[in-house]
This record gives C-alpha cells, sequence and structure tokens, in this order.
C-alpha cells in the first residue's frame, strides 16, 4: 500500500514540477519583456529598465524560476504589479468564494448524478431510465455559461426570487451568502451531474451482471440490499475516475460562471489580472488551478487502492 | 461498417466492401441516435455553408435605427442592440464555430494520433515520456490554456484554436495508444513482423486502419467538446472577437440585455446546444454502428 502511494505521489511530484515549467515558460519566458507589456508600447526606454530591474526581469531565467517556486513553497508569491499587494492575500480572499462554490456544486453533482445514474440503473429499459437518460442526454449538451443565463433569467427577471449576480459576502450571514452562490452552483451542476449519472448507470449496470450478485440474490438478499450493500462500492471505480477529470472541468467552469454571475472569485481575478497584464498574478492562480486538478487526481488514485484493494496488489 | 481485421488485400474483402457499406448504411439509417445526430449536425453544417453565398441581412452591418426589433417578416428572430439581423449573425456564427472546431480537432488529431501511435509502437522510454506529457497537458483545462495564451499573445480566434487544439491533444494521445497497443497484440501484427516489416510499416499498414473507426468516434464527440469550449472562450471575450459574429459571443452581448430583450439570449445558446446534441448523438450513433460490441455494453 505505502510503496503504491509513494510511487504515485513521486509521478504528482514529477507532475507538478513538469506543468509549473509549462505555465513559467509560457508566462514568463514566452512573452519577452514584462515590463514593456505592464507599462504599454509608449512608455519610455528608461522608464522599461527601471521597470525591468524592480519586477527582477534582468536576472537569468533559471534564477526567476527557482526564485518562483521557493516563493510558492514558502508562501510568498511576490507582489501584484497592478494592485501592489502580495499575490498570496489576493488570492486568498478570493478563494473564499471559488472554493465553497466548488465545494456546493460538486456535491450537488454528487447527489444528482448518483441518484439519476442508480435510480436509472434500477429501472433499466423502463420509462423512468429511458426519460432520465434523454434528459441527460440534453444536459450533456448545454452550455454551463447558456444554462446560467436561462436560470438569470426565469430565477431573476421572471420570478425575481434570487439577484442576477453579485455576491453579498459572508460577513452578512452565511445564509446570504450561500444564496448569492446557488444559481451558479446549480448550473455547474446539472451539466457534470448529466455526465456523471450517465457513467453511474453503465457502471452499475455492469455490476449488477457480475456472478457475486446473482449469487447474493440466491442467498435471500433483497434487490436494494443487493443494491446498496455490493453493487455500489464495486462500481464506484469508474464513477470515482470520471469524478476526478470532472473536478478539472468543474474549477475551469467556475471561471466562467463567475463571470456570469459578476462573483469575485479567482476566476474574475485571472480575468481582470488579463486585462490589467498582471501576469504575476495569472501565473500563480494558473498553478493553483493546474495544482488542484494533479492533486485531486492522485487523491483519487489513491482511494482507488481503498476501494479496490486488487488496484494496490497489481501494482505492488 | 466492420473492422478490418488485416490491412492485406485479399480479393474477397476488396469485393465485399460494397456490400458492407450498403448495409452500414442500412443499419445506420435505422439507428434514431445515428438518424437524429446526423440530421442536427447537417442542419448547422448547412447553416454554415448557406452563410457563405446568402444571408437575410448584412452580418456585419450595424443600423442602430433597428436596434432590439422583435421577429418581423423583415428580421425572422428581430435583431441585436446594435442593428443587426439575428438569423444572419446566426448562420455566420455557424461558420465561426464550424472552422474553429475543424482546425482545432485537427490539430489535437494529427498531434495526439501521431504521438499515441509513436507511444504504442516504441513502448519503453518514449512511451513513458509521451504518456507524461500529456499527464502535463491533462492539468490544463481549455480554458486554462487559453487563458495562458491570451495573456502573453492577447484573446482572439487563433488563441481559441490553439487553446482547444492542445486541449484535444492529451485524450487523443491516450485513446489512440490504448487502442494501438490492443492491436499490437494482435496475431496478423506479429505475422507481420514475422515477415519482416518494420514498426512504421506495421503502423500505417495494419494499427492505424484498426484504430480508425475508434478515433472517428471520439473526434465527432472531441467537435462537440470544441465547440462548447470556443463557446464558452467566445463569450468570456478569449475567443473570436467582433466583428466576426459567433455564439458565444452574442451569448455575452446578450446579457446586458435580459430584461429587455431575453429571447436575445435564447437563440445563440440553443444553436449551440443543438451543434452540440447533434454531434453527441452522432457519436453515440457512430460507435454503436462501428463496434456493435460496445452498444450491447451500454
Amino acid at each position: 500500500m505505502s510503496v503504491f502511494i509513494l510511487r504515485r505521489f513521486l509521478t504528482l511530484i514529477a507532475t507538478l514540477f513538469g506543468a509549473s515549467l509549462i505555465i513559467f515558460l509560457v508566462l514568463d519566458a514566452l512573452p519577452g519583456n514584462a515590463a514593456q507589456m505592464l507599462m504599454g508600447a509608449d512608455a519610455s526606454p528608461d522608464a522599461v529598465r527601471a521597470m525591468t530591474i524592480k519586477l527582477g526581469l534582468d536576472q537569468p531565467l533559471y534564477y526567476r524560476y527557482v526564485h518562483w517556486i521557493t516563493g510558492i513553497l514558502t508562501g510568498d508569491l511576490g507582489n501584484s504589479y497592478a494592485y501592489g499587494t502580495p499575490v498570496a492575500g489576493l488570492i486568498a480572499e478570493r478563494l473564499t468564494l471559488t472554493i465553497p462554490l466548488a465545494i456546493m456544486s460538486m456535491s450537488m453533482t454528487v447527489v444528482l448524478a448518483l441518484a439519476a445514474g442508480i435510480y436509472t440503473a434500477a429501472n433499466h429499459n423502463k420509462i423512468g431510465d429511458v426519460g432520465v437518460m434523454s434528459l441527460t442526454q440534453f444536459g450533456i449538451a448545454l452550455p454551463n455559461f447558456w444554462f446560467a443565463i436561462l436560470l438569470i433569467l426565469l430565477f431573476a427577471v421572471k420570478l425575481q426570487w434570487l439577484s442576477a449576480g453579485g455576491f453579498a459576502g459572508w460577513e452578512e450571514s452565511i445564509l446570504a451568502g450561500i444564496k448569492s452562490l446557488l444559481l451558479p452552483a446549480i448550473s455547474l451542476s446539472v451539466v457534470q451531474a448529466a455526465i456523471l449519472a450517465r457513467v453511474t448507470r453503465s457502471a452499475v449496470l455492469e455490476v449488477l451482471r457480475e456472478d457475486f450478485v446473482r449469487t447474493a440474490r440466491a442467498k435471500g438478499l433483497s434487490k436494494r440490499d443487493v443494491l446498496w450493500r455490493h453493487v455500489l462500492r464495486n462500481a464506484m471505480i469508474p464513477v470515482m475516475t470520471i469524478m476526478g477529470l470532472q473536478f478539472a472541468n468543474l474549477l475551469a467552469g467556475t471561471i466562467v460562471i463567475e463571470n456570469v454571475f459578476y462573483l469575485p472569485g479567482l476566476g474574475r481575478l485571472i480575468f481582470q489580472s488579463i486585462a490589467n497584464r498582471d501576469l504575476i498574478v495569472v501565473r500563480n492562480c494558473v498553478m493553483l488551478l493546474a495544482a488542484i486538478v494533479v492533486i485531486v487526481n492522485f487523491v483519487v488514485d489513491v482511494l482507488y487502492a481503498f476501494i479496490d484493494p486488487r488496484i494496490k496488489v497489481h501494482n505492488l | 461498417m466492420s473492422t478490418p481485421l488485416s490491412a492485406s488485400v485479399d480479393v474477397e474483402a476488396v469485393t465485399a466492401r460494397p456490400r458492407l457499406a450498403t448495409g452500414f448504411w442500412r443499419r445506420a439509417l435505422r439507428h434514431r441516435s445515428f438518424v437524429i445526430g446526423g440530421a442536427l449536425s447537417l442542419m448547422v453544417l448547412f447553416a454554415a455553408l448557406l452563410s457563405l453565398v446568402w444571408t437575410p441581412w448584412s452580418a456585419y452591418e450595424i443600423d442602430v435605427t433597428a436596434k432590439l426589433r422583435p421577429p418581423s417578416a423583415t428580421h425572422w428572430l428581430g435583431t441585436d442592440v446594435l442593428g443587426r439581423d439575428i438569423v444572419s449573425l446566426l448562420l455566420v456564427g455557424a461558420r465561426s464555430t464550424i472552422m474553429v472546431g475543424v482546425i482545432a480537432v485537427s490539430i489535437g488529431l494529427t498531434f495526439g494520433v501521431c504521438l499515441g501511435l509513436i507511444a504504442a509502437a516504441r513502448k519503453g522510454w518514449t512511451e513513458e515520456i509521451i504518456m507524461r506529457m500529456s499527464d502535463f497537458t491533462f492539468a490544463f483545462p481549455a480554458v486554462l490554456s487559453a487563458i495562458m495564451l491570451a495573456a502573453v499573445a492577447g484573446p482572439g480566434m487563433v488563441t481559441s484554436i490553439v487553446a482547444i487544439g492542445i486541449f484535444q491533444i492529451p485524450t487523443l494521445v491516450r485513446l489512440t495508444r490504448g487502442s494501438a497497443n490492443a492491436i499490437w497484440a494482435r496475431e496478423f501484427v506479429l505475422a507481420a513482423r514475422a515477415s519482416g516489416k518494420g514498426g512504421f510499416r506495421i503502423t500505417i499498414e495494419h494499427v492505424l486502419p484498426n484504430v480508425l473507426p475508434i478515433l472517428i468516434v471520439q473526434a465527432t464527440i472531441q467537435f462537440a467538446l470544441a465547440i462548447l469550449a470556443e463557446a464558452a472562450l467566445s463569450y468570456l471575450g478569449l475567443g473570436t472577437q467582433p466583428p466576426q459574429p459567433s455564439w458565444g459571443r452574442m451569448l455575452n452581448d446578450a446579457q446586458t440585455l435580459l430584461f429587455q430583450s431575453p429571447m436575445l439570449a435564447v437563440y445563440p445558446g440553443a444553436a449551440i446546444a443543438i451543434a452540440v446534441l447533434g454531434l453527441n448523438l452522432l457519436g453515440d450513433g457512430l460507435r454503436d454502428l462501428l463496434d456493435p460490441r460496445l452498444a450491447r455494453e451500454r
């Protein structure tokens, strides 16, 4: 078990290293002179030179990369070019919105998808199965930001139950914060849930055909008991794989949805930073998002080993 | 269309081809997903092609005196805030969407299939390096790649094409490598090796033709994903730029007018959903038709 986790951990470190290298090369080395970009084409050469020194861009490439990585490990991400404040503080502030949004969306996705997937598998080829599966087909085709706009049209414009955008903040009350994130979370989760529901249905149907299910039924266990006690655990592997991959889509979706609802989260910060040519903020935000994707996939892989012990035996 | 197990030419196989093709179309036309998906996809393709020769009005001409007109005989779906005809914008938008999708998927297929085939043929370190590189790319969803590229090169159609293309590569590398590995383990490949054929020749003559059906199915699904990604990037202002119409950009413009003209936000979104639904259904249909074993498993 520990050898399996260690091997996966080393792969994780290598992947993070590779990802950081790609981000650094694209966002630091490729743009040429970031100081020129920041100050605009009309800036005088002296001003650009002074800014180049101030930003440390006169240092060799490898030094800047090592400096950046050391900063990440010590929590010092440098100062934003545009805001003049520490990047770490800016990101931490925005994460108080983005993380709850991602958690809310993922929880809704899992609940909706497992309910629909298990229901359709248990009622295979019946009218409920066909109906729900047709709905998921539409769900997969929906662009989440369009679905978000439709939700705004219904709940904010027509019914006027919820606001069309903005964030009430956590200071006022937790409930107000959750209410602001409700429509964004629903718009993110419905599309993701449609995909996951189809995977769950296929996985449960696959396990339902196994011999041990027939044996359990022959022993006198009810269909419901077999489903909950035996089938679900075995069907979880493919479901979790897709959940891990979906988390990446969910984070990407968060960036888009935050812009639909004008939410001051990480996604909005990235777009403001692109507009301000604040590459240091963009670089650290992209690294954070990429790291979250890679780490979530690592956690999923490790969880496999707990759910299905055959995986660690195979890997040993 | 059955998957050929060997690419070696034999008279029976060649003469059987027209019969197989007829059989494929007969089955295809009875397959509900394939027919609906094909019809929807053809509709979008037709809209894009039609926009090359005809649109009811110019999609670029601004006429603020005719802004936000409701649907009528002159403007079937009304006009936008700049007085442009919505039907014309949708038709030209289909062209932008298809163009970005086709080029991005071609980038993904070119790199993804080549790297996947090389990984399967060479094994060892080459395979390990290609697969780890593909893992790195997995960490960057299309929006993240587009953000990075837009930050350094500015937003635009090229930025979105490159970002979506890069995003397609790892999926296609993994799929090609997995399918190609299965083909490399078959007896007819062993026979080809015994007859003295090299890795490159076996890949081109035996492996590629056998992984082609699964790649065609995946390309259809990747195309649908590319359309979604293009729409999202244009919506965010990172993709297709004005005055070139695009469905995502139309949605962005419509969002500020939700209280005045809510239907402006409905049309482009519906167009995106129809295109994606069509391609997804077409992909499902093709998967069933090209690999009936998978259809039974689903």
